[in-house]
């Protein structure tokens, strides 16, 4: 057992998109302030902080959850990724944002990198999704731009083109 | 909106969270999958000095099978047991009862547990846990008691836990042969807190109806097998029983209205239920 005191700074160790990250954190540091603050992330956006927009989305041992709902603490040891992992080496978009930027589900992109975090876990659980799955796990974010129909289309569009590879893959 | 400051522990077993409630009661909050207490600590709305977290209590990280229930342990999210391949069969009201949970961002952290503890009367956890007269293990340094969901229940974010208390573990009773379950929910937007929520439980025994959203808890009714104006008769009483206020969300009247007619609906998808498997 190993108490934190209240008003220390004590460090924290996390496998941030891969790369192993140390930083150093309150107990009562939000996992989002922790990540845009002390390592920098500022891809992962912070609107509500009580759980309700979604903007803070990343995903913890792969799992979608709430930053602003987790202590930097609850984090050590743990893999969380953000949207700036999803790009490729070279800034290449991945097939998910790519098809975002093609069915324009982003205007002033607030919301997306939270989104785009959900989308990813979501699509990896559930490979071919009907509209209304994808309808049901936009719910737990807020978009005040494009109305969510791009979006949905976007995330059919990535669901597919993924199927298809996967056939194409199979068949090779 | 930032938390204010607290000491913290990250807990390893049931006892010592029983131990650290035992010394420090009221001024130790349990920290589970965070989605409600994080919000009233970012609201400051609470203050605790000391958060024992045990969301990664891996001996309370469990969904098992016993007896003729599921026993989820209380590290366990909301999630494992939504993803659960076989609990459509295994407690088929919870398999109806998921998706009205919150959002699946949200499930993937929040537990079943935290949310019993919770006791928001809106809850469909709670919901779910009364119509089935499911059980709650609650753990203590002096040893552990169950307690029948209707006993735990006391009120608006009330219940029978005491200061030195963890609710270790929540039962569902497993489906029973012969036994039809339906829920249906009304909110304002999908995921929304309930305005109304209903389940029932239709055996051979009679109907058991309970509703959420309405009363300071989950509250149950027992009937044996109604039909037509008698049914609506006694949907009716019920629906006054509950003693529904006006807020924000809805009228008194609406509710009692929800109550009436998904009442109805559940009741009647319920027996179809049953039916349907014979
Ligand atoms: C945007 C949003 C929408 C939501 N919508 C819904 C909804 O529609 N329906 C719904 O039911 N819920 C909803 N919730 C709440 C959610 O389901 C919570 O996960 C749940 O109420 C609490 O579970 P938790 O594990 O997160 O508990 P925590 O937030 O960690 O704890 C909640 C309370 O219970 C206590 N506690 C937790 N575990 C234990 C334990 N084992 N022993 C003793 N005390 C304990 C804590 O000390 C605290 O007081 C929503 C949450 C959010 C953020
Ligand atoms: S900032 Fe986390 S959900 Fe809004
Ligand atoms: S693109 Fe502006 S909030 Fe979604």
């Amino acid at each position: 057992m190993k108490r934190l005191e209240q008003g220390e700074r004590h460090t924290v160790s996390l496998i941030l998109n891969g790369v192993p990250r140390t930083g150093r954190a309150d107990n009562r540091t939000l996992l989002s302030d922790f990540l845009r603050h002390e390592l920098g992330a500022t891809g992962t956006h912070v609107g509500c902080e009580h759980g309700v927009c979604g903007a803070c989305t990343v995903r913890i041992d792969g799992a979608a959850a709430r930053a602003c709902l987790t202590l930097a603490v609850q984090a050590e040891g743990r893999r969380v990724d953000t949207v700036e992992g999803l790009a490729g080496k070279d800034g290449e978009l991945n097939d998910l944002q790519q098809a975002f930027r093609r069915n324009h589900a982003l205007q002033c992109g607030f919301c997306t990198p939270g989104i785009l975090m959900s989308c990813s876990d979501f699509l990896e659980r559930v490979p071919g999704p009907t509209e209304a799955q994808v309808r049901d796990m936009l719910s737990g974010h807020l978009c005040r731009c494009t109305g969510y129909t791009n979006i949905v289309k976007a995330v059919l569009e990535t669901a597919a083109e993924r199927q298809a590879r996967r056939e194409e893959e199979k068949h090779a | 909106m930032k938390p204010g400051a607290f000491d913290y522990i990250r807990i390893d077993s049931a006892e010592e969270a029983c131990e650290l409630l035992a010394q420090y009661g009221d001024d130790a909050r349990i920290l589970a999958g965070g989605q409600s207490l994080m919000t009233v600590l970012n609201m400051r709305l609470a203050q605790p000095g000391l958060l024992l977290d045990v969301s990664r209590t891996a001996p309370l990280d469990y969904v098992r099978l016993q007896d003729d229930k599921l026993a989820v342990g209380a590290a366990a999210t909301q999630a494992s047991v939504e993803w659960r391949a076989g609990l459509a069969g295994e407690v088929p009201l919870l398999k109806l009862a998921f998706p009205h949970i919150s959002h699946f961002q949200v499930r993937n952290r929040g537990t079943v547990c935290g949310s019993i503890a919770h006791a928001d009367p809106s809850a469909e956890l709670p919901l779910c846990l009364a119509a089935l007269e499911g059980e709650v293990v609650l753990r203590s340094k002096k040893g552990r008691r169950v307690l029948k969901a209707g006993q735990f229940f006391q009120g608006m974010l009330l219940t029978a836990r005491r200061p030195d208390e963890l609710v270790e573990e929540v039962r569902y009773p497993l489906a029973a042969t012969g036994t039809g379950y339906a829920f249906e929910e009304f909110s304002t937007r999908h995921g929304d807190f309930a305005i109304v929520a209903c389940a029932a439980v239709v055996s051979r025994d009679g109907i058991r109806l309970a509703v959420g959203g309405v009363a300071d808890r989950p509250r149950v009714a027992r009937w044996p097998h109604l039909e037509d104006s008698a049914l609506d008769a006694a949907l009716n009483d019920f629906a006054w029983d509950l003693e529904a206020q006006d807020d924000p969300h809805a009228s008194a009247k609406y509710r009692r209205h929800l109550v009436r007619r998904l009442g109805r609906r559940v009741i009647q998808q319920a027996s179809a239920a049953t039916s349907g498997e014979k």
